[in-house]
């Protein structure tokens, strides 16, 4: 979940006046204090659908790694074989604890073969350095530096950030293949941008230093891009079915039942935190599946409410929504639920129990939104 | 932020019309309430017929980030319901005061629309709106 101080002072992104100038309204989000939406969510949200928004995600955590070993220090606690990664490709893993549950969820990326990064959520950023930290320690050659306070990260998302990125960046985003990063000169200052993002649009991730962020900030508004705060973030990435610390995964959750098998390498037989527990779960037969629920009536769906089979009508729940919201694009309500298997078959009828009434439901295919293309 | 004369609020931020000298009264939320909870996505407002009595949750409003309940000004017999807001519930969020509207009552006791807020209280009363 998170390792944020309930009484600790907010953190303040360094971009805060320019959130306050576009209008934005802030509320806490693990530990900082975050733009939740500006002109408002829906609308943030069909900016990103239909053009282009553009992401403070500063409160992310980030630390780099140089060293000619760097990649088996990474390796050592990720799930994902990253020491395949080339210098310019940027993979997806997961940081498991010793009974294969997911402490964190992770983007890896190798800028060159002793040079990497690695983004984490803020919720976890601490404890996540530590880690690295502690795993470095143990290598020979192998440097770490936190980013996390000498940087800003903007995400800049939409079928138009090819357009902005073209006039901000002065690059093609088509050179940059899908997941693949690449380090720049921007302003006489280094700039690391990354083809990625959490909304289920072409786009991409950058991060600048210091001082140089309010001025990418501009740059990306001249352009045309609309400021996105985390409320529509949140809705992005749910339709995208894309999981959420904290909810979809949590240290009690597996990477199989989550549908994240695909980011555990077990083949190579290398060694990392939580390995021997991943292959004992991998072998098991699975008993619940994260799966896509969507709401046959009119209404909102929200994380824990509580899923039932209609056709048992007298058994306990079969599960709970991990998270749930109203889709902008599908305009209906949408969330995520771990079920029995046997229930996770798109089309399968599900009541949801919203304030005491069950609600009809039916399991959709993952995910809920997909762009063409 | 709009907040008319001539209409009553309570400090939930309700709003209650009274309409001539019918007994009757319209109820919706005010501006402040609808800018607050941000895009409305979904009202659910009670039958016709349905007997509130005054505080009494007769219904419930949904934006996209949170659940908020809808309470009764004052008691009375629903006679009326915006079903328009089954489909627009943004009209809540464009026109608090006219097209959002969410039920009409027969009032039971027309005093208690007394003990509701004026305009000039209710905007007092509400906290700095950033």
């Amino acid at each position: 979940m998170s390792d944020t101080d309930p009484n600790a002072p907010l953190l303040v992104l360094p971009l805060h006046d320019r959130h306050a100038a576009a209008g934005a309204r802030f509320a806490p989000f693990s530990g900082w204090d975050m733009p939740l939406q500006y002109t408002g969510i829906v609308q943030e949200h069909e900016a990103v659908r239909t053009h282009a928004g553009i992401f403070d995600v500063t409160h992310m955590g980030r630390v780099a790694l140089r060293g000619a070993r760097a990649g088996e220090v990474i390796r050592s606690i990720t799930t994902a074989d990253v020491t395949t990664l080339k210098p310019g490709q940027a993979h997806y893993s997961l940081y498991c604890n010793e009974g294969g549950g997911i402490d964190d969820d992770v983007f890896v990326y190798c800028l060159a073969a002793d040079h990497w990064l690695i983004v984490h959520n803020a919720g976890n950023a601490t404890a996540d350095a530590a880690r690295v930290a502690a795993a470095v320690e143990g290598a020979t050659d192998v440097t770490m530096r936190d980013l996390g306070e000498a940087t800003v990260m903007l995400a800049v998302q939409g079928p138009a950030a090819a357009a902005a990125i073209r006039t901000v960046l002065g690059f093609d985003l088509e050179g940059v293949p899908v997941r693949g990063c690449r380090e720049m000169e921007w302003n006489d200052s280094r700039l690391i941008f990354g083809r990625t993002g959490y909304t289920g649009e072409d786009g991409g991730e950058v991060i600048v230093d210091l001082e140089r962020g309010a001025a990418l900030w501009d740059a990306f508004l001249a352009a045309g891009v609309t400021p996105v705060g985390l409320g529509a973030r949140d809705t992005l990435r749910l339709e995208a079915a894309l999981p959420l610390h904290g909810h979809e995964i949590t240290p009690e959750t597996n990477p199989f039942d989550a549908g994240l098998g695909w980011a555990v390498s077990l083949d190579d037989g290398a060694p990392f935190t939580g390995r021997d527990a991943l292959v004992r779960l991998k072998a098991e037969p699975r008993t619940r599946r994260l799966a896509c629920v969507r709401l046959a009536e009119r209404g909102v769906l929200r994380a824990e409410y509580v899923v039932h089979d209609p056709a048992k009508p007298e058994t306990p729940a079969v599960g709970m929504l991990t998270s749930g919201a109203f889709s902008p694009t599908l305009q209906a309500g949408i969330g995520m639920a771990y079920l029995p298997p046997a229930l996770t078959e798109p089309g399968t009828p599900l009541a949801v129990d919203i304030r005491g009434r069950n609600v009809p439901a039916e399991v959709v295919r993952r995910p809920f939104y997909k762009r063409a293309g | 932020m709009e907040i008319p004369e001539g209409l009553r609020y309570t400090a939930e931020d309700e709003w209650l019309r009274l309409e001539g000298d019918s007994g009757e009264a319209t109820i919706g939320i005010s501006d402040y309430a609808q800018d607050q909870l941000g895009d409305i996505v979904f009202v659910e407002l009670p039958p016709v017929g349905r007997v509130l009595r005054k505080g009494e949750a007769f219904g419930v409003v949904e934006s996209v980030k949170a659940v908020s309940d809808l309470n009764a000004p004052a008691g009375g017999e629903v006679i009326a319901r915006n079903d328009a807001l089954e489909s627009a519930s943004e009209l809540v969020n464009s026109s608090p005061y006219a097209d959002g509207w969410m039920i009409r009552i027969r009032l039971t006791d027309p005093a208690e629309v007394d003990a509701l807020m004026d305009a000039a209280t209710y905007r007092k009363q509400l906290p700095e709106v950033q």
